[in-house]
């Protein structure tokens, strides 16, 4: 690992998370009948919450044999009093500015990551991935671009270039980073999943979810997230700084029986779904 | 292998009339290998009493096994006579800690920091050694294999499987049995429902034939519904447990502190009574202090 990959990665363990949900963490961890699901479901409406606390209960040192993949899981194998304490001291670490110098919008942000960890879980349910596999694919879409929000808070110029480079849709945000940063927010994202010891599979698929020349045991998973990003962006439900909606090649196609315009139709009304999210955040 | 209970009360030591019989001390259980090791599992109050009886053998190793760190499992540490003392050697396991991200050799120093204890960890005269335990990591003391699954409890808690030449014992710690946080109606329910299913299944293969479980059973089946969540078993679910998991006695501990020697006997013997055991169901008993049992 580099220095400056270290460095980030240092950086990024005492970053924060959204304000909506470090607010409401602190309000329900307040009252002794904090209710554990309804903690479960803030922390999964905020990416660098379920980041972090994936991050901490998997840390090495602690030493689980199991990797937990998602919030429910971590609840079931480490209990819902240590999610709550993790979580409080994730919410300890302060809260992200709700505005940025790089002028991502991270209401928009976060409306995008839940839009397609949704749909992500519903196409993982459509192709046959077990209830019990099911939930990682909904944290696998709520992670995937993870990356954008530390270019964020750490490289804010360099995102606002590569923003205003993908802004017109002649290009993809990711490609547009490259020009800026020659890496990009999914290589990012990665990484940090993998020095955080996230599970293999999330891992691959967060670092190659723009790159579907790219494949591995985290494929299907991938696949998914790469479709639903695609159909939550024609949607027009939130916004993670990416205009360019790509159309699906051969193998994806297959994998789902329907080309993207047709994949939208057959699964069919989503927005009450995806609005529920929008009144739970109150955005 | 034979082991010693030196306090089966949960929370706080309750000393006085109405525990005389069961016992007042907070969770210690020592264990004996074959080979007379010593290995102790948790330092409540009843470390003391044990502490008591160790002159003899010092210098002294002794292996201590921390389940978790609430109060009552650790309280009696700072008074395990033998870290006072020169040419003892101590070496406390224990899980590290997710939340703050430090290990187990914050238990005995944030104990003995000044505002709590006279004396400082530095101060200590004995050998004193840590070891983070991982999940499953195994510990070898002398014929013994010594092995800990994650159990639940408001706080990370290891069950501790010792086997020694063919005989073998669980002792829980503290544990409540998972249960769905999610009802029918919600979107979590069933996924959630299985991934219970598999804990209970990997704590069952933990438990499976050891000759004595030593289990969290602090609650009546009428009061667990106002302490769900709290940590902690039933009468009625360890009895389950041992039953589902074929162990041939089973030990239940971590009695209230507020029940009485009279009434721990009663609500024993109405919960043994409807659990209607029969021939190969477990032996049922009741955890006392000062109990000795060979294996």
């Amino acid at each position: 690992m580099s220095t400056s990959q270290a460095r980030l990665i240092a950086m990024v363990d005492r970053m924060p998370a959204f304000p909506q949900t470090v607010g409401r963490i602190l309000e329900m961890t307040a009252r002794p009948d904090c209710s554990p699901k309804d903690l479960v479901k803030v922390v999964e409406h905020d990416p660098v919450m379920t980041m972090k606390i994936l991050r901490l209960v998997n840390s090495a040192y602690f030493g689980l044999t199991r990797t937990i993949r998602s919030i429910n899981h971590g609840v079931v194998m480490v209990g819902i009093n240590t999610v709550k304490n993790v979580a409080l001291s994730v919410a300890a670490m302060g809260m992200l500015p709700r505005k940025n110098q790089a002028g991502f919008d991270t209401n928009e942000f976060l409306l995008h990551s839940l839009g397609v960890a949704t749909v992500a879980r519903l196409l993982a349910g459509r192709i046959g991935v077990g209830e019990k596999s099911a939930p990682d694919y909904f944290v696998a879409g709520l992670l995937h671009d993870f990356g954008k929000v530390v270019l964020a808070q750490f490289m804010p110029e360099e995102l606002r270039r590569a923003l205003e480079l993908a802004m017109d849709g002649s290009q993809s945000l990711h490609l547009a980073e490259r020009t800026v940063i020659a890496s990009d927010h999914a290589e990012i994202g990665g990484l940090l999943a993998a020095s955080w010891q996230l599970s293999p599979e999330l891992v691959g698929c967060i670092r190659h979810h723009h790159d579907l020349s790219v494949n591995g045991d985290w494929g299907i998973m991938r696949d998914c997230v790469f479709a639903a990003n695609q159909i939550v962006r024609s949607l027009g439900f939130g916004d993670s700084g990416n205009r360019v909606i790509e159309s699906f090649p051969p193998a994806l196609e297959e994998r789902f029986g329907h080309d993207l315009p047709e994949l939208i139709e057959t699964i069919g009304d989503i927005t009450q779904e995806l609005e529920k999210a929008k009144i739970f955040l109150k955005l | 292998m034979r082991f010693t209970l030196w306090g089966v009360r949960g929370s706080i030591p309750v000393p006085g009339p109405h525990t005389l019989r069961y016992g007042g001390n907070t969770t210690c259980i020592e264990v004996r290998t074959d080979d007379n090791d010593l290995i102790i599992f948790d330092a409540g109050t009843g470390i003391f009493q044990l502490s008591q009886t160790l002159f003899k053998e010092m210098p002294l190793k002794a292996h201590l096994f921390i389940t978790h760190t609430h109060w009552d499992h650790i309280q009696g540490l700072p008074f395990f006579i033998p870290i006072f003392i020169p040419g003892n050697s101590i070496r406390i396991h224990g899980a590290a800690d997710p939340v703050t991200q430090r290990g187990i050799s914050d238990v005995l120093a944030r104990q003995m920091e000044y505002a709590y204890f006279p004396v400082r960890e530095a101060e200590l005269n004995a050998r004193i050694e840590y070891v983070n335990l991982h999940e499953r990591q195994e510990v070898q003391v002398g014929c013994a294999k010594i092995t800990n699954l994650l159990l639940n409890h408001p706080v990370l808690n290891y069950g501790y499987r010792v086997e020694c030449n063919g005989k073998s014992l669980v002792f829980t710690g503290d544990h409540e049995w998972p249960y769905n946080i999610y009802t029918p109606e919600d979107d979590y329910f069933e996924e959630f429902e299985e991934m219970v299913a598999e804990k209970r299944a990997g704590i069952m293969e933990f438990f499976r034939g050891v000759d004595a479980l030593i289990i969290d059973t602090a609650y009546t089946i009428e009061e667990y519904p106002s302490k769900l969540g709290w940590g902690h078993g039933t009468f009625d679910a360890s009895i389950a447990a041992a039953r589902e998991a074929g162990v041939k006695r089973v030990y239940l501990t971590h009695h209230e502190p507020n029940r009485s020697d009279d009434r721990l006997e009663q609500v024993f013997q109405e919960a043994v009574a409807r659990a209607a055991l029969g021939p190969g169901d477990p032996e049922v008993v009741l955890a006392r202090e000062g109990l000795t049992i060979e294996l």
